[in-house]
């Protein structure tokens, strides 16, 4: 598990955290190594959010060790936050502020760092350069936020949520300029709760849920652990009828499960398994409202480990 | 791209250092640019100044306003130059003197006596009391023993409005800290954006201090204004030096800055900062003696009334502009200011809530 380098550049043991009565992460050990793209994916509510915090030094733990760069919080807070570079689920920076304003104000808390107007460039705001922040679009913010994270030219990048609430195109741009950040060699734990993003941004991913780590690896070994490379989903008025063991038994079929009114399948040879699922259906007289098939995404990781959706809260 | 990267990730020393100026820097555009924030740090006090000014002004051309019954009793008013007689009958005299459009009304008594209907409560009315009389005895054949002759002084310094400047500065420097710096702070925080500064580097005292700058900037417009008006409008006396107003001023800033700073150290929501901003400002509103002087409430709140940092600012304002005291002598206030800046300073480290 240990990476490239000396050691991990992050290592969580025995975390824990509760709120009053509620148990916001309930024991999580994680090692990132150097120059990795990690990934915490899980729903609203899985812990995320407190576990990227207690890392970035804002929230203190129960319990439980978390070392950066082979340091920790408390003596070292002054080291760390030189080489931290953190990007806060939804920050609204100062509205009247302009872009580089805002970039020079953040540079100036840093002893080093790249000049505010290289880093606008890298986060492609170069035209929005004397604008102010109330004027800039969702994605623009965002891109701000991230330049502000690298204005310190940080060893470690925190990015909690980066792409939430933005629209595809934004999302997609976000994700160009977090991935030339990984191929050159920085270190990024981010959270978030879009599997494609997690499949596209990580080379591991850690899949949170009500506090807990339930499955790690990398997008791939995740995806592989299913057994089945594609998903069948379809949908009856006649589902409540339907007798799911028999397809259960069909070849290729590794699991089948009914939510309501949607039936999933998780499968390894579609152009085998799809005749044999038409003709069951036609053997119980379950009319087929609509079905579709896909291959089988992290998403589907989390549905066969929880039985619900990512985004179901 | 490449390039681009080589080129943003070189180190650069020339940006970094200073983190105090471009934090106020970042205060001042923040209300440099919220034309609101600079109209009522800049117009409201001359409004006030020049509205107040006018409407308790003490010019020569005041007399006071009385009304007769009688044809008499209004021929006999009228041979005083200080009364403005009008003749009213008895129902309208009263109802006037009701909505205090005249301080008194003569109407005849028994045989040749007068009756005066005037509020006693008002000083303005039993002067009024005291004129109407002499004019009435005089018409009436009563011839004074004694001659006297009057020799008029009226010197700046002593009128309404020379007092009411310094207080309407010390007021001015109290909201305009309190308000603020206050919503800033609490505005900030509730965007996260205090969590997020508090994720870099920055220092915290930094942080703290660059409000009381961006106050130090400000309070050059704040104390300016409404002095500068008062001078060339009224003829103020400014007749301490200029260097103890600057002393003043700046300790007064600071403290309202420690105190707002306070006030704010633990609010989440607006609303809840201007209540606790209300509640500091009200009572020193009424008992700090911006409108009128602190000495009318009694003797017994006197020493909490003294307390008060606004009293302390106020009391000092006024013994320097007005008596030309040094700073020696209004070492008290000083002190009062520098515990407020003092307690509030440090406790605002202890409790401001940074996220």
């Amino acid at each position: 598990m240990a990476g490239i380098g000396p050691g991990p550049a992050l290592r969580i043991r025995g975390l824990r955290k509760a709120y009053k009565d509620v148990v916001a992460v309930a024991g999580i050990d994680l090692e990132v190594a150097a120059g990795e793209c990690f990934g915490l994916l899980g729903p609203n509510g899985a812990g995320k959010t407190t576990t990227i915090e207690i890392c970035e030094g804002l929230t203190s733990a129960d319990a439980g060790d978390v070392d950066l760069l082979g340091r920790r919080w408390g003596a070292d807070g002054g080291w760390l936050r030189q080489r931290l570079g953190i990007q806060l689920q939804e920050t609204q920076l100062a509205d009247k502020l302009t872009v580089f304003e805002t970039v020079r104000l953040f540079r100036s808390f840093y002893a080093q760092g790249p000049h505010p107007a290289d880093v606008i460039a890298l986060v492609q705001l170069e035209e929005k350069r004397n604008a102010r922040v109330i004027g800039l679009s969702g994605g623009q913010k965002q891109r701000l936020a991230l330049a502000c994270a690298l204005v310190g030219n940080p060893d470690l990048l925190f990015l909690d949520e980066p792409t939430t609430g933005l629209d595809p195109q934004a999302r997609r741009q976000l994700w160009d300029l977090i991935q030339d950040f990984r191929s050159a060699g920085r270190t990024i734990l981010l959270t978030t709760h879009y599997m494609e993003e997690a499949e596209r941004l990580c080379d591991r991913v850690a899949i949170m849920d009500h506090g807990r780590v339930i499955a790690r690896g990398t997008p791939r070994e995740l995806i592989s652990s299913l057994g089945a490379d594609h998903v069948v989903e379809f949908w009856s008025t006649a589902a409540s009828e339907l007798d799911l063991a028999p397809l259960r038994r069909l070849d290729g079929v590794r699991n089948a499960a009914s939510d309501d009114g949607t039936i999933r399948i998780q499968a390894t040879e579609l152009h085998r398994v799809l005749p044999a699922l038409l003709e069951e259906l036609r053997r119980q007289e379950v009319p087929l409202a609509e079905l579709r098939t896909h291959s089988a995404t992290l998403e589907d990781v989390f549905v066969s480990l929880t039985g619900r959706h990512l985004r179901d809260e | 791209m490449n390039d681009r990267r080589a080129r943003a990730r070189a180190p650069d020393a020339s940006v970094s250092g200073s983190q105090i100026l471009q934090l106020t820097l970042a205060r001042v555009r923040e209300f440099t640019r919220e034309p609101e924030a600079v109209f009522w740090a800049v117009f409201f006090p001359i409004l006030l100044t020049a509205g107040l000014g006018i409407a308790f002004r003490t010019g020569s051309g005041d007399s006071l306003r009385v009304a007769a019954s009688t044809p008499e009793l209004a021929r006999a008013l009228d041979a005083d130059r200080e009364l403005s007689v009008v003749r009213l009958d008895a129902a309208a005299g009263r109802q006037a003197l009701r909505s205090g459009k005249v301080l008194l009304v003569a109407e005849p008594g028994a045989g040749q006596a007068v009756v005066y209907r005037y509020d006693d409560t008002n000083p303005e009315a039993r002067t009024a009391r005291m004129l109407a009389d002499r004019a009435i005895q005089r018409a009436a054949g009563r011839i004074d023993p004694v001659e006297a002759s009057e020799e008029l002084v009226r010197e700046a310094g002593s009128r309404y409005v020379d007092f009411l400047v310094p207080g309407l500065v010390g007021l001015g420097i109290m909201s305009n800290t309190l308000w603020g710096l206050g919503f800033s702070i609490v505005d900030s925080r509730r965007r996260k954006l205090i969590k997020r500064l508090v994720a870099t580097p920055m220092s915290r005292s930094a942080y703290l201090f660059s409000y009381l700058l961006w106050r130090m900037i400000v309070l050059v417009v704040e104390v300016s204004v409404p002095i500068g008006f008062g001078v060339l409008a009224f003829g103020v006396p400014v007749r301490g030096s200029w260097a103890a107003l600057v002393f003043i001023c700046v300790l007064a800033s600071l403290s309202f800055s420690a105190l707002a700073l306070l006030i704010a150290s633990r609010a989440r929501t607006i609303e809840a900062v201007s209540g606790l901003m209300n509640l500091a400002q009200v009572p020193m509103w009424i008992l700090s003696g911006v409108f009128f002087s602190a000495q009318r409430f009694p003797e017994a709140v006197q020493p909490f009334i003294q307390a008060l940092p606004l009293t302390a600012v106020i009391d000092a304002l006024r013994a320097h502009m007005l008596q030309g005291a040094t700073l020696v002598q209004v070492a008290p206030q000083l002190g009062t200011l520098a515990a407020w800046l003092g307690i509030c300073f440090v406790l605002a480290l202890q409790l401001f809530r940074w996220r």
